[in-house]
């Protein structure tokens, strides 16, 4: 089963860390994931810009609009993902637990859905 | 060592190697993780090297050094370095004698369903750690969340790691203050491989197999009254199964079934057992759904299968176990007795209540009952409803051809 591992945090409350310990945590962002390829659980990580950067759109009667920022203005928002294959939802949050982000931030834990071609 | 010889390795002991882990460490996690990273080495050391002389005992000492290492590693995130401190117990050691549980399996099972947990957190755990089941096979067992099961066995585990007595195997007579969690595991087992909740084939055979086999180890320790009903219950059941998925793989309904495939030496081992439950005198859930399976296996068609005497026994069962699954169930045998629109006002009235409403069977059943009262749309919907809660590809094919059957039917109406 694959899992998608949502990274959600404050990014506006940390102050700027300097940059010894983003490299610090940075590393340890890789060698997360190198530990995950080492294991066959890894299938994809991304780190994301934060919200401001975001656009969104919908489409209104046919028309697209598109707003300026995140889909939703909340305190907490998606910083990153990781997408993982697991036995299980149990083996799934017990390797996201290990993620180096786990110190401030939460992860949401969410099933990838296997889509039913009907035949 | 290849591949092949190495995997065989992992079935053979790592169950054994497990328990052993989880009673030196303390720590689920901790002795899961251990497991994986000793067969891990394993594979690449064993081709190179050769298999040790005693692989198990190879693999729980790579596993504890492993488990030691990973703790220093993790303790800088760890607030608490209590767990450390488990390192000093570890000197104490490997070969307590266990033989009285003659399994390593059974013996994992028991030693998992520790009276320091709610017997709901035993059986998940249990279920996942010594039965291999997934988190979300366990959730349709219980017809719960996925999300509820794992942090039941998340919070079974924390409790287990701060739990101040010593997660060990009971010593002989402790052991019958285990079996109630034992024999609800072993029978979710059972279900799962008659049922299978996920995946292209209807049965796992493998799994009834294993659930027969325990409970056979079970009744040989301790000879209780309901693993007889247990076992007997699940060989009524098992004795069927010829008959329950046709040539393609096909689910065929049981009063569709083909009886001459059922297992007749099977089933009369079953009635022994059975009988054997019943001299007990006071009956219980298993003994009582094994009285109902055997009116099931021993009549010779649908029709004369003596239904009244199916929803008496689930008035008892329902007042042993007022589950609404059962509640489902009498109601099936009360529409096979008093007509489907019987039945169909008590599924109506369970789900009403709020009760079984994602819940597979709920839905083919009422979908059945409206296709026998001639009520094509209704019928329709609940297939169609039913048909979107499964993940199971053989009853998907059921259902779809129920569909396509309704839709064939009604057009035949002017």
């Amino acid at each position: 089963m694959k899992y998608a591992c949502l990274i959600y945090g404050d990014g506006n409350l940390v102050e700027p860390l300097p940059p010894s310990e983003m490299e610090k945590l940075t590393a340890e962002g890789v060698a997360f994931d190198e530990e995950l390829r080492r294991t066959g659980h890894f299938i994809d990580a991304q780190a994301l810009a934060p919200a401001q950067a975001a656009a969104t759109i919908r489409r209104h009667d046919g028309n697209l609009s598109m707003t300026d920022g995140p889909f939703a203005e909340t305190k907490e928002q998606l910083g990153g993902f990781f997408l993982i294959e697991a036995r299980d939802l149990n083996e799934a949050v017990r390797i996201a637990s290990r993620h180096p982000c786990m110190q401030w931030d939460a992860i949401e834990v969410r099933p990838v859905r296997e889509l039913y071609s009907g035949s | 060592m290849t591949p092949i010889a190495l995997e065989a390795i992992y079935r053979a002991e790592s169950r054994h190697v497990l328990a052993t882990l989880i009673r030196l460490l303390g720590d689920f996690e901790l002795a899961e993780d251990a497991l994986h990273e000793a067969f891990l080495a394993a594979a690449e050391q064993w081709p190179h090297e050769g298999p040790p002389r005693n692989p198990r005992s190879w693999l729980i000492s790579t596993g504890r050094f492993q488990a030691i290492d990973a703790m220093r590693r993790r303790a800088r995130y760890d607030a608490s370095l209590r767990r450390l401190t488990h390192e000093l117990k570890w000197t104490e050691e490997l070969s307590v004698d266990l033989n009285y549980i003659p399994d390593d399996d059974l013996r994992l099972i028991f030693l998992c369903c520790h009276p320091v947990l709610p017997l709901d957190s035993q059986i998940a755990l249990t279920l996942r750690e010594a039965c291999g089941l997934t988190t979300e096979e366990i959730a349709q067992a219980f017809v719960a969340k996925a999300s509820a099961i794992a942090q039941r066995i998340v919070r079974a585990k924390a409790k287990i790691r701060d739990a101040t007595i010593a997660y060990e195997l009971p010593s002989r007579s402790e052991l019958p203050e285990r079996l109630r969690g034992v024999s609800h595991v072993i029978y979710p087992l059972f279900n799962e491989g008659y049922e299978s909740s996920f995946g292209p084939s209807l049965m796992r055979v493998d799994l009834c197999g294993e659930a027969i086999r325990l409970a056979r180890l079970v009744v040989e320790i301790l000879p209780d009254p309901e693993v007889y009903g247990l076992l007997a219950l699940m060989m009524f059941h098992h004795a069927r199964c010829n008959s329950r998925v046709g040539p393609s793989g096909e689910l065929i309904l049981l009063e569709q079934q083909d009886r001459s495939l059922w297992d007749r030496t099977e089933i009369a081992r079953a009635r022994a057992l059975l009988n054997r439950a019943l001299l007990a005198g006071q009956m219980g859930r298993y003994t009582c759904e094994a009285a109902i399976a055997a009116l099931h296996a021993e009549s010779r068609s649908p029709q004369e299968t003596d239904w009244l005497r199916i929803v008496h026994l689930y008035d008892v069962l329902l007042r042993i176990e007022p589950s609404p699954i059962v509640a489902l169930n009498r109601a099936v045998a009360v529409a096979m007795c008093d007509g489907p629109a019987a039945g169909l006002a008590i599924v109506e009235s369970i789900l009403a209540r709020g009760d079984l409403v994602e819940y597979r069977f709920a839905h083919a059943a009422r979908a059945d009952m409206y296709r026998r009262l001639g009520r094509v749309n209704e019928a329709r919907a609940a297939y169609d409803r039913a048909l979107g809660l499964t993940q199971q590809d053989a009853e998907r094919r059921f259902l779809a051809a129920r569909i396509a059957e309704l839709e064939f039917a009604s057009r035949d109406v002017p």
